[in-house]
C-alpha cells in the first residue's frame, strides 16, 4: 500500500473521506455506546461475581441472598441495572439483565417464559419506536448478548440448559460460560469443554459465532481470535479481592492451598472472555440487529394484528396513516 | 452379667459389641471394688464378642444422593479408598441423565485387620437433574421402604435364618452444591422428608471451590436453614445416649456439620509423601489435610466412630418405627400372611 498518498493533503489525488472512519469514530464517542447484557444461570454460578469483575464494579452493593424456603415460592424475576463506565473519554452505559429464580425451583418447567417474555418485549418496543412518527431518540433496549452460565459441578449441560438454549437461540447473541472454574484441574476443564461442544452440536443449539479474521488483519489480531474461537465455553474465575502474590497484588481468591488469579490466562480464560466481549460489543449489536431482531421483526410483521406493549395499544392502521400523514 | 434383652440379642448376631471405643483388653480391676471378690473375667466378653464380629464381619450400606457431577462417586471411592461405586463399575460417565430416578446398589467385601464388611453403594442417578424434579425423592423413600419391609419378613417368619441379611440403609449421605448461598428448594424438601426413616448425614460437596470464609459463613447458614426447617440429621438431638453422647455429638451438630468434603482417587507427591489429591495450576488440594478440607472428619466420623451407632440407630429407631406402623396397619396381625402377594411387586 501507499499510505504516503492517503496521509498527505498535498498529494495530488487526495480526496479526504479516508477521514471518514475518524469522523465516525469520533461521533460515537461522544455519543457513547449502549449494551445491554443478560445474564442468565441458576444461582450460586458466580454470575454476579463474574459481571462485577469484568466491569470493575459492585453492581450489587445491597445484595440480600434468599433462603430456600424463600425460593420454593418465587417464580423467576427480571431485574435489569444501568451503570454508566467511561474510559479514556469514551462512554458505554451498559445494562446488565438479571433473572433471579431462575433454575432454582423444584419444578422448572416455567421458568423461562419470563425471560423469554422479556427479550420479546424488548424487540416489540423497539419495532414500536422504529416504526413511530419520532425516530430521534430511539432508545435500543434490546438484549444483544445473553451469557448462559453452565454448572461447573456436572458432567456436562443439564436438561435444563439445553431446553433453554433452544428457546432462546433464535432471539440473542448466547455466550456459554463457565464460572467457579477453578473448580476444575485443567484437564476436567478440557473434558468438560469438548462435552458441551458436543452436545450443543447434537441438540442443534445455535451459540454465538465469532466471526473469522479479515484477511487483512495483523497475524496477532489472527492469531487471538483464533485463540478465542478454541477456548469457547470460556472457563472463568471472578474476583474483585485483592491478593498479595508473589509480592505483587493480583485480583484473586485465596485457598489454603494456593491463589487462584483471575487474570492469569494459565489460571482461567478470565482474560479472553473479557477481551471477546470488549472486542467484539460491536459485532454483537450487530447480529442482534441483522439476525435477531430482523427474525422477529419478520414473524411479528407475517403475524399482522395489534401490538401491545404493556399499556399502550397501536394499531397498524393507524401507523401507516400518521406516515401518510407525514410524507404530505 | 445379667440377661440380655431379646431384641440386642437377635441383632448382635451381626452387630459389633455397643462400645465404640477400641477394644479393651481385659485387665484386672482394682482392689477397691468391694462387690467382686475376686477377678472373674466378666470383662472378657467384650473380647469374645470382637473375635465373634471378626469372623462373621458385618454388612454396610450408605447410599449417595444428590445431583449428578457432585462428585458422589469419587467421595465412596475415597471414603473407603476402594474402587466401590458406581463410576468403577463400568459406568461410563459420558452415559446420559436418566430421565427418572434409579437406585442402582452395588455390593463389595473389604477387608481391613482380618475384619470383614459387606459394603454397598447405593447410588441414585437421574436424583434432581430433570426439569421438573417434583417428587423426585420417591423412588428413594420407596427403595428405603423396601428394605425395611425385607427386613420385617424375613423376622416374622417361623424358620428364621441365623442371620438375617441386613439391605437397610445404614447412612445416607445427601450432597449439596457449593453455591456459596443457601439450600436449594429441592435439598429441603428431600431432607424434610427423609430424615424420618434414615439417617441424613449432609456433606457439601466439591468444597474446594470455597475460600475459607465462604465455607464457614455456608456452614453456618446452611446449618441455620435445617434447623428453622425442623431438619433432623444424624447425629439426631433426641437420641443421644447419655452425657458423653451428648456432648460429642453437640459439637459435630454445632460446628463440624455438614462436612465441606473433596473427593480424589489420584495420589501424588507432596513434601516427599503420597497424598490423594488434586492437582490445579496454583497448587496442589490435599484431600486429607484438615487444613485444606474436611473429608477426614467425615471419614472419622463415618467409619471410625460412628458406625456401629448409625447401624443401630437404623434398626432400633427407623426400622423399628416402619415395623410398628407396618402391624399397626394390619390391626396386630402377622403381616406376613397378608404380606406374600404385595411383596412380590415391590421387590427390586
Amino acid at each position: 500500500q501507499q499510505p504516503a498518498q492517503f496521509t498527505n493533503p498535498e498529494t495530488p489525488g487526495y480526496v479526504g473521506f479516508a477521514n471518514l472512519p475518524n469522523q465516525v469514530h469520533r461521533k460515537s464517542v461522544k455519543k457513547g455506546f449502549e449494551f445491554t447484557l443478560m445474564v442468565v444461570g441458576e444461582s450460586g454460578l458466580g454470575k454476579s461475581t463474574l459481571i462485577n469483575s469484568l466491569f470493575l464494579t459492585d453492581l450489587y452493593p445491597e445484595r440480600i441472598i434468599p433462603g430456600a424456603a424463600d425460593k420454593i415460592e418465587r417464580t423467576v424475576q427480571i431485574e435489569a441495572s444501568t451503570v454508566e463506565i467511561e474510559e479514556r473519554g469514551v462512554k458505554l452505559r451498559l445494562t446488565v439483565v438479571d433473572t433471579p429464580g431462575y433454575g432454582d425451583a423444584i419444578n422448572c418447567r416455567d421458568c423461562f417464559k419470563t425471560i423469554i417474555a422479556y427479550i420479546d418485549e424488548q424487540f416489540e418496543r423497539y419495532l414500536h419506536d422504529e416504526s413511530g412518527l419520532n425516530r430521534r431518540h430511539i432508545i435500543d433496549n434490546r438484549v444483544h448478548c445473553c451469557f448462559y452460565f453452565i454448572s461447573p459441578f456436572g458432567h456436562g449441560l443439564k436438561p435444563l440448559d439445553v431446553e433453554f438454549m433452544k428457546a432462546i437461540h433464535n432471539k440473542v447473541n448466547i455466550v456459554p460460560v463457565i464460572a467457579k472454574a477453578d473448580t476444575l484441574s485443567l484437564k476436567e476443564r478440557e473434558r468438560l469443554k469438548k462435552r458441551i461442544l458436543d452436545e450443543i452440536e447434537e441438540h442443534g443449539i445455535k451459540i454465538y459465532h465469532l466471526p473469522d479474521a479479515e484477511s487483512d488483519e495483523d497475524e496477532d489480531f489472527k492469531e487471538q481470535t483464533r485463540l478465542l474461537k478454541a477456548s469457547i465455553p470460556f472457563c472463568v474465575v471472578g474476583s474483585n479481592q485483592l491478593i498479595e502474590a508473589k509480592g505483587k497484588k493480583v485480583r484473586g481468591r485465596l485457598y489454603p492451598w494456593g491463589v487462584v488469579e483471575v487474570e492469569n490466562p494459565e489460571h482461567n480464560d478470565f482474560l479472553k472472555l473479557r477481551t471477546m466481549l470488549i472486542t467484539h460489543m460491536q459485532d454483537l449489536q450487530e447480529v442482534t440487529q441483522d439476525l435477531h431482531y430482523e427474525n422477529f421483526r419478520s414473524e411479528r410483521l407475517k403475524r399482522g394484528g395489534r401490538w401491545k406493549i404493556e399499556d399502550e395499544e397501536v394499531n397498524k392502521d393507524q401507523i401507516l396513516l400518521e406516515k401518510e400523514a407525514e410524507v404530505r | 452379667a445379667g440377661p440380655v434383652e431379646n431384641k440386642n440379642e437377635a441383632a448382635m448376631s451381626e452387630l459389633v459389641p455397643e462400645s465404640r471405643q477400641k477394644p479393651v483388653v481385659p485387665m484386672k480391676p482394682l482392689g477397691i471394688n468391694a462387690s467382686l471378690l475376686g477377678y472373674i473375667g466378666i470383662d472378657t466378653i467384650i473380647e469374645q464378642m470382637r473375635k465373634k464380629t471378626m469372623k462373621t464381619g458385618f454388612d454396610f450400606n450408605i447410599m449417595v444422593v444428590g445431583q449428578s457431577g457432585l462428585g458422589k462417586s469419587t467421595l465412596v471411592n475415597t471414603l473407603f479408598k476402594s474402587q466401590v461405586s458406581r463410576k468403577s463399575s463400568g459406568w461410563n460417565r459420558e452415559e446420559k441423565i436418566p430421565k427418572t430416578v434409579e437406585i442402582k446398589a452395588i455390593g463389595h467385601v473389604i477387608e481391613e485387620g482380618g475384619v470383614k464388611m459387606k459394603l454397598t453403594v447405593i447410588d441414585t442417578p437421574g436424583f434432581g437433574d430433570q426439569i421438573n424434579n417434583e417428587n423426585c425423592w420417591e423412588p428413594i423413600e420407596k427403595y428405603i421402604n423396601e428394605q425395611y419391609e425385607k427386613f420385617l419378613k424375613e423376622e416374622v417368619n417361623i424358620a428364621r435364618k441365623k442371620r438375617i441379611p441386613d439391605t437397610r440403609v445404614h447412612c445416607c449421605l445427601y450432597f449439596i452444591s457449593p453455591t456459596g448461598h443457601s439450600l436449594r428448594p429441592l435439598d429441603l424438601e428431600f431432607m424434610k422428608h427423609l430424615s424420618k426413616v434414615v439417617n441424613i448425614i449432609p456433606v457439601i460437596a466439591k468444597a474446594d471451590t470455597m475460600t475459607l470464609e465462604e465455607k464457614t459463613e455456608f456452614k453456618q447458614r446452611v446449618r441455620k436453614e435445617l434447623e428453622v426447617n425442623g431438619i433432623e440429621f444424624y447425629p439426631q438431638k433426641e437420641f443421644d445416649e447419655d452425657l458423653e453422647d451428648k456432648t460429642e455429638n453437640d459439637k459435630i451438630r454445632q460446628e463440624s456439620m455438614p462436612f465441606a468434603v473433596v473427593g480424589s482417587d489420584k495420589e501424588y507427591q507432596v513434601n516427599g509423601k503420597r497424598v490423594l489429591g488434586r492437582k490445579t495450576p496454583w497448587g496442589i488440594i490435599e484431600v486429607e489435610n484438615l487444613t485444606h478440607c474436611e473429608f477426614a472428619l467425615l471419614r472419622d466420623f463415618v467409619i471410625r466412630t460412628h458406625l456401629q451407632d448409625l447401624k443401630e440407630v437404623t434398626h432400633n429407631i427407623h426400622y423399628e418405627t416402619y415395623r410398628a406402623k407396618r402391624l399397626n396397619d394390619n390391626g396386630g396381625l402377622p403381616p406376613m400372611t397378608v404380606e406374600t402377594e404385595e411383596n412380590n411387586e415391590s421387590n427390586l
